[in-house]
């Protein structure tokens, strides 16, 4: 495995989110009965013809301008043919030689922690086109039923460059790209309705070697689980494949999640011959500078942009503010608790979102925009630290609290449950002398030189005021005490 | 009243001599009677067409007709009328009711009030010089009835010159109105690529498809085409420009009008007669107050191969919907998805359509797609850029039609090349993306002759005009044919 490199290119489909179709007027919305979003062009009756959805367009601007890629300002619609029983006209609306996108990167974080790294992915290009239908082979009695609603649909076909080396950085690409297009909102990136859908071409070759090795495409990859997966049985089977001496044949594959394994659905052999030509029922596609102008001018701060903005305004750090700005949500419950805790409490408030509002949510499956714990809800928990009312370790019981619901505000909750730090030194005091007196063991050993003894003095005084005391008084006087 | 003009009709209609229903009648029985022989028309609908003529006549008698409302006219079967059978000349559509109105029908029925007289034979999927390609069977010229009436609109052209209906519509893709049009002694025009709708008009090649009417004189085209143009969202080819009143400049005195003589369509390749004919209509035009002078189209020879690459290209691609599964003919028997396909195209497809699929996806396969396709594309800009050259020294282009009056049936059946070369001059055009027209201009063999013009972009108005004047001045265009009766 070691002397081998693994060369990953991917091509993403992602569904993009306007009202209508990309060359007629029928509802993109999923989930209809059959049949019932299929207008006269989308059902290819004789006769016929396309008219292109702008707002498809607006959403390929603003991805081009997202990822710093050209955008095109005359790019070409062709038809690319095949018969199919789901692909109504015999040919799809695609785009070939002039798509609308062309290159471009993103910035993406590998790993976590310590072994994060940051890699950039260039992108060849990004085309508009249209999706199919559905064929459906249950129910029908040995025939195969179709439904045209989703034939149509406008798909963003983005395509990079050969320049991931493992799964890892596949799936972290992959990652990137569908928070990316769903931070732009040109795309609701459900992968379960097929919103957002990964092929993965796949090669190896010998450490070293310039040339990349022949390549195999695995198609319709529609989780992240199943991408690494696909990819690394992939990458095992060409391995093999080589030491036993045998080429790999450029080939399609399917992953079949089951087994875990890819399995070929057609060679090169079998590939069809397209037939691409521009579509002449289409003008070529023009891109005013004006029309770019104003798309840009309604984008949003993109996560990049704001990943440097938290570096700089919030003092974060930069796998602090990458993690952040994975995706929109993230990043807006993030601003949204900034906004109320004060930017001198970035850092907890980043802590928090990062480590203990993560770790409650994976505990229990939600996504942040399911957190129980709103970002007001956090900030206000995050103040009472701040300002010493509580401790982190009581903090975190309120933090449970308020994901029980067991009260609106962490105020309310430290009130309820009596959580208050104490901080009247008068009392701390009493409570120290209390534990010197009755410890006496633990104060003979601390003056012998044992350490670990004022560690436990300390923990029996906060046992003595149930957690609530501030643990610097409790450090400060128990050493003042021991030391008089 | 059979052979009364647009205008005459409209004129009968309004001062109440004569209902819509009634001529409507009229024209029915002829087709009724005549159509056996012609074969003109593939459907024929009485109740329905009855029923638009009610509908035109409560417009008139509510004061709220247009100017051809309650006039009938027969329509090319290669546009989706909603409720009609639309079957392009196949028998892959030969069950097809589409349920929708193309743009053109719409705006001449429901808007203007026409009537339509049901749908006319044609080449199967418009793919035709001479109707013989339809599964309906051949048209038959009504002028010597062993001819053919020129193609594809040929069912349009018969129709309107045995007078079983006032006028017609057509689609010109290489010469489809122009040629029949010339075969049978009508005025046609095909307008500048853009101006009239192709939504719900059944491709053949998309870049070239325009329709158009086809009628007994100009001034009938002029009244006609009023109805057909205008932007159309639904065509993203359709050019939004300010619509225009195509009888304005009709009368408009030829003095000074400078006709462009393109020497490479008075070579060889025409039949002398025909040349004299088209000869003697420039002499006539002389007299008008017309000047001449030589332009060159040089590479106007390289049109009918140029054509025959990417006509058949954008065919193969336009009639991949017809696969037997949505709608249209289905193969009975068939074991497996690609057979069902197979069979459906093979059984569903005449030998013409099949002969152009195949070109056409043999021009766009990998490796033959840049000295094919892309190299016809090159010819296709040479062949635009030569008439823009030619503009700069003429108003309008003159020349044969066809370069020969029509031919018998069967003649040019067995030979491909043979028919394609009968579209030699009106291709070019197509090619450009310009208007054209052919009008009568003489006989040979008491077959008639057509001269065509040909304008520069948007110049249809002034087409119209060149040929109205000549009309005025002749009596070609009023001759009629009687061979069907």
């Amino acid at each position: 495995m070691n002397q081998w490199e693994v060369v990953i290119g991917i091509e993403t489909h992602a569904q993009l989110a306007t009202v209508s179709k990309i060359f007629s007027g029928a509802s993109t919305a999923f989930g209809a009965e059959p049949n019932t979003q299929a207008c006269a062009v989308d059902l290819a009756l004789p006769g016929v013809l396309p008219v292109l959805n702008k707002k498809a367009v607006e959403c390929a601007i603003r991805f081009g301008l997202a990822i710093g890629a050209e955008v095109a300002q005359k790019s070409v619609f062709a038809r690319k043919n095949y018969f199919y029983p789901d692909l109504p006209k015999g040919y799809q609306i695609s785009q070939m030689d002039l798509p609308v996108v062309v290159g471009g990167h993103i910035t993406l974080q590998v790993g976590q922690g310590d072994k994060a790294y940051e890699k950039v992915v260039h992108l060849t290009r990004a085309h508009l086109e249209e999706d199919a239908g559905k064929s459906l082979h249950e129910d029908f009695h040995g025939k195969s039923g179709i439904d045209l609603n989703r034939a149509g649909t406008p798909l963003l076909e983005i395509v990079s460059e050969p320049d991931m080396r493992s799964s890892d950085e596949a799936v972290a690409y992959a990652k990137a790209l569908h928070a990316l297009v769903q931070w732009i909102g040109i795309c609701d990136g459900n992968m379960q309705e097929g919103s957002f859908r990964c092929d993965a071409n796949v090669s190896v070759r010998p450490k070293g070697q310039a040339e990349f090795g022949t390549r195999r495409e695995i198609k319709n990859l529609n989780s992240f689980r199943f991408l690494k997966e696909a990819i690394d049985f992939e990458v095992q089977w060409q391995i093999n494949e080589i030491e036993e001496g045998r080429r790999i044949q450029q080939a399609t594959v399917l992953f079949d999640p089951d087994s875990g394994e890819t399995r070929m659905m057609r060679s090169k052999e079998d590939a069809h011959d397209y037939r691409y030509f521009p579509d002449p029922d289409l003008l070529p596609l023009v891109i005013s500078d004006e029309w770019i102008a104003r798309v840009q001018g309604e984008l949003p701060e993109l996560p990049g942009q704001m990943r440097e903005r938290f570096v700089s305004e919030f003092g974060l750090s930069n796998y602090d503010a990458t993690t952040l700005t994975a995706n929109s949500e993230i990043a807006a419950f993030f601003q949204s608790t900034v906004a109320i805790a004060g930017k001198q409490n970035a850092k907890p408030c980043a802590n928090w979102v990062m480590v203990d509002l993560a770790a409650r949510l994976n505990k229990d499956g939600k996504e942040i925009t399911e957190s129980p714990v709103s970002a007001a809800q956090l900030a206000g928990l995050i103040l009472r630290i701040a300002d010493n009312t509580i401790s982190n370790n009581i903090a975190k019981k309120v933090f449970e609290a308020l994901w029980n619901g067991e009260g609106a505000t962490a105020d309310a909750i430290i009130d309820q449950q009596g959580l208050k730090q104490i901080t009247d030194s008068g009392a701390i005091e009493a409570l120290v002398d209390d534990v010197l007196a009755a410890n006496p063991a633990n104060v003979a050993e601390f003056k012998a030189g044992k350490e670990k003894a004022f560690n436990a003095l300390v923990g029996q005084v906060m046992k003595a005021a149930k957690g609530k005391a501030n643990p610097q008084q409790v450090n400060d006087l128990l050493k003042q005490k021991l030391a008089g | 009243m059979i052979n009364k003009s647009l205008k005459q009709l409209a004129q009968a209609l309004a001062a109440k001599q004569i209902s819509s229903v009634e001529l409507s009648t009229l024209f029915l029985d002829r087709i009724e009677r005549l159509n056996p022989t012609l074969n003109a028309f593939v459907t024929v609908d009485r109740e329905k067409s009855l029923k638009m003529a009610l509908a035109a006549d409560a417009r008139i008698a509510a004061g709220t007709a247009g100017p051809l409302t309650g006039i009938p006219i027969a329509q090319k079967d290669i546009f989706c009328a909603e409720g009609w059978t639309t079957t392009c000349g196949s028998k892959m559509l030969a069950n097809f009711v589409s349920p929708y109105d193309a743009t053109v029908i719409r705006k001449m029925h429901n808007e203007a009030g026409l009537v339509s007289l049901g749908k006319t034979n044609m080449d199967e999927f418009a793919m035709g010089s001479s109707n013989e390609t339809s599964f309906f069977g051949p048209v038959r010229n009504p002028w010597d009835t062993s001819r053919v009436p020129g193609g594809s609109s040929g069912g349009s052209a018969a129709a309107v010159a045995a007078r079983l209906a006032p006028a017609a519509t057509g689609t010109d893709t290489g010469g489809s109105i122009r040629q029949p049009a010339a075969l049978c002694n009508l005025t046609g025009l095909k307008p500048t690529y853009g101006v009239v709708s192709r939504y719900g008009m059944i491709a053949f090649a998309s870049s070239l498809d325009q329709g158009g009417p086809m009628a007994a004189s100009a001034e009938d085209c002029a009244l006609l085409l009023n109805t057909m143009v205008g932007f159309d969202e639904r065509d993203s080819t359709s050019l939004d420009r300010p619509v225009e009143d195509y009888t304005r400049d009709l009368e408009k005195p030829l003095n000074g009008l400078r006709i462009g003589l393109p020497k490479e369509f008075f070579g060889e390749g025409c039949d002398a007669e025909v040349m004299a004919a088209v000869r003697a209509a420039i002499a006539e035009y002389e007299k008008l107050g017309a000047t001449t002078v030589e332009v060159s189209l040089p590479n106007s020879h390289l049109s009918v191969p140029a054509y025959y690459v990417i006509a058949p290209a954008e065919a193969s691609s336009n009639l991949s919907r017809f696969d037997g599964a949505r709608y249209g003919y289905r193969a009975p028997e068939y074991d497996n998805l690609e057979q069902m396909y197979e069979k459906s195209r093979a059984q569903g497809f005449g030998s013409e359509v099949k002969r152009r699929i195949m070109i056409g996806a043999y021009v766009l396969s990998h490796g033959y797609y840049d000295a094919y396709y892309l190299q016809a594309q090159r010819i296709r800009r040479l062949i635009a850029d030569d008439f823009v050259e030619a503009f700069k020294s003429c108003d309008v282009i003159m020349g044969p039609t066809s370069p020969s009056t029509a031919f018998k049936l069967g003649e040019k059946a067995a030979d491909p090349v043979q028919m394609y070369l009968s579209d030699i001059y009106t291709i070019a055009v197509n090619l450009a993306g310009l208007p054209g027209m052919s009008i009568p201009c003489g006989f040979v063999g008491g077959l008639p002759v057509g001269l065509q013009l040909i304008g520069n972009y948007f110049a249809e108005g002034q087409l119209l005009n060149v040929a109205h004047r000549y009309q005025q001045a002749t009596d070609w265009h009023q001759r009629r044919a009687s061979g069907a009766e």
